[in-house]
C-alpha cells in the first residue's frame, strides 16, 4: 500500500449536503488525525490548513449552487454559534440565532452585494438576531448599542497582580472554558458584543463597527472597557499566590 | 509626562501592532517607569492570549442536525441550479 499524506481532503461538491456533513462529522470525530484510504492513497484531513476562497463560494452560492452555500455554513457555523452564545448567554436562543442567521443569509444571498465580507455580513445578521433575543428576554430594558455609554472614569480600583505561569496548564480545557465564559458573561451586553467580535472572532475595528452599526470610536471605547474588565476578573482567578496587592490608579 | 489614567485610555493603541512605534513612544516611556501599568499591560496581553487560544467548541449534535434540516427545507423551496 502506497502511503501519501496531503494537508486536506474536502468532500466533493455534489456529494449532497447530508453526505458532506457526515464526512465532516467523521473527520471531527477523529480529530483530523485519521487516515482515509482513497484510490490507493492514505489521506489525512486537516481542514484548518486549507485556503478558503470565500468570495468564489459566495458567487457560486448566489448562482444557486447549494453545496457552495453548505460549505459556507460548515465553515462559519461554529463561529456564528459562538457569537450567538456569547451575546445571548442562552442555549436555546443561540440555536435559534444560528438557524435564523443562515436561513436569512440564504434567503437574501441574491441581494448580497459583496460590499463587505460574507462573514461580516452574516455576523451582522447574527448580532441583530441575538440582540433581538436579548431584548425579548429582558423586556426591552436592554440598552441599545446606538445609545451612548458612560466611558468616563474617576478613581477606579484596579487589581494589580502578576499572574501565575501558564494558567492554561493548571486547568482542564473545560475548566478554562468555564472561567473564560463566566468572565465574558459578566460583561454588559455592549461590551461583550464588541469584545466577542474584535478579540474572539478577530474582526477588524472597522468591520466590527460596520457589523454593529456603531462608530469606530465607540468600538474602541467599548473594547477598552471590556478588555480591562476581563483582565480584572481573570487576574482574580489567575494571580500568583501571595500577589494580592491592590493598586489605585 | 503621561499619567497612569492617560496611559490606560491609550492602552488599546499601545497593544495595537498596527499603531506606529513613534506614536507609542511616550506610552512605552510610561510603562518602563510604572510597575503597575507594566503589570496591567502584561496581564491584558495574557487575557487576550487565553481568549484567542480557545477554539470554537463543536456545536451540540442535536443543534447541528436541526440546523441542517432547516437549511435543507429552505433549499428545497428554491430550485437547485
Amino acid at each position: 500500500m502506497q502511503r501519501f499524506e496531503i494537508r486536506f481532503l474536502r468532500p466533493q461538491f455534489g456529494a449532497g449536503v447530508a453526505a458532506q456533513n457526515r464526512a465532516r462529522q467523521q473527520a471531527d470525530s477523529f480529530d483530523y488525525r485519521c487516515y482515509i484510504e482513497w484510490r490507493g492513497f492514505w489521506l489525512t484531513p486537516t481542514p484548518n490548513s486549507v485556503a478558503f476562497d470565500e468570495s468564489t463560494l459566495v458567487t457560486r452560492a448566489q448562482a444557486g449552487e447549494q453545496e457552495a452555500f453548505a460549505t459556507l455554513v460548515r465553515e462559519y457555523s461554529r463561529k456564528i454559534y459562538r457569537v450567538a452564545k456569547n451575546i445571548t448567554q442562552n442555549d436555546e436562543d443561540a440555536e435559534d440565532v444560528l438557524q435564523e442567521t443562515f436561513l436569512k443569509a440564504y434567503e437574501h444571498l441574491p441581494g448580497f452585494q459583496g460590499n463587505s465580507k460574507f462573514y461580516t455580513w452574516i455576523v451582522r445578521i447574527a448580532v441583530n438576531e441575538s440582540l433581538m433575543k436579548l431584548r425579548k428576554r429582558k423586556g426591552n430594558r436592554f440598552v441599545s448599542l446606538d445609545e451612548p455609554i458612560e466611558t468616563g472614569e474617576e478613581e477606579v480600583k484596579r487589581e494589580i497582580a502578576v499572574w501565575e505561569d501558564n494558567p492554561e496548564q493548571r486547568y482542564s480545557h473545560e475548566e478554562m472554558q468555564t472561567i473564560l465564559d463566566e468572565a465574558v458573561d459578566g460583561l454588559k451586553p455592549d461590551f461583550r458584543t464588541v469584545f466577542t467580535l474584535r478579540d474572539i472572532e478577530e474582526l477588524s475595528t472597522e468591520d466590527t463597527a460596520e457589523a454593529l452599526g456603531i462608530s469606530v470610536p465607540a468600538v474602541k471605547s467599548r473594547l477598552l472597557r471590556a478588555r480591562l474588565a476581563l483582565r480584572e476578573r481573570l487576574t482574580r482567578q489567575f494571580k500568583r499566590k501571595g500577589e494580592d496587592l491592590l493598586g489605585y490608579l | 509626562m503621561v499619567t497612569c489614567k492617560q496611559f490606560l485610555q491609550e492602552l488599546n493603541d499601545y497593544l495595537d501592532p498596527n499603531v506606529d512605534a513613534e506614536i507609542k513612544g511616550h506610552l512605552a516611556a510610561h510603562v518602563n517607569q510604572c510597575p503597575n501599568c507594566f503589570v496591567i499591560v502584561d496581564t491584558t496581553l495574557k487575557t487576550l492570549q487565553v481568549y484567542k487560544g480557545m477554539q470554537p467548541q463543536a456545536i451540540p449534535e442535536g443543534v447541528e442536525s436541526r440546523l441542517w434540516k432547516a437549511i435543507e427545507r429552505k433549499m428545497a423551496d428554491r430550485p437547485k441550479s
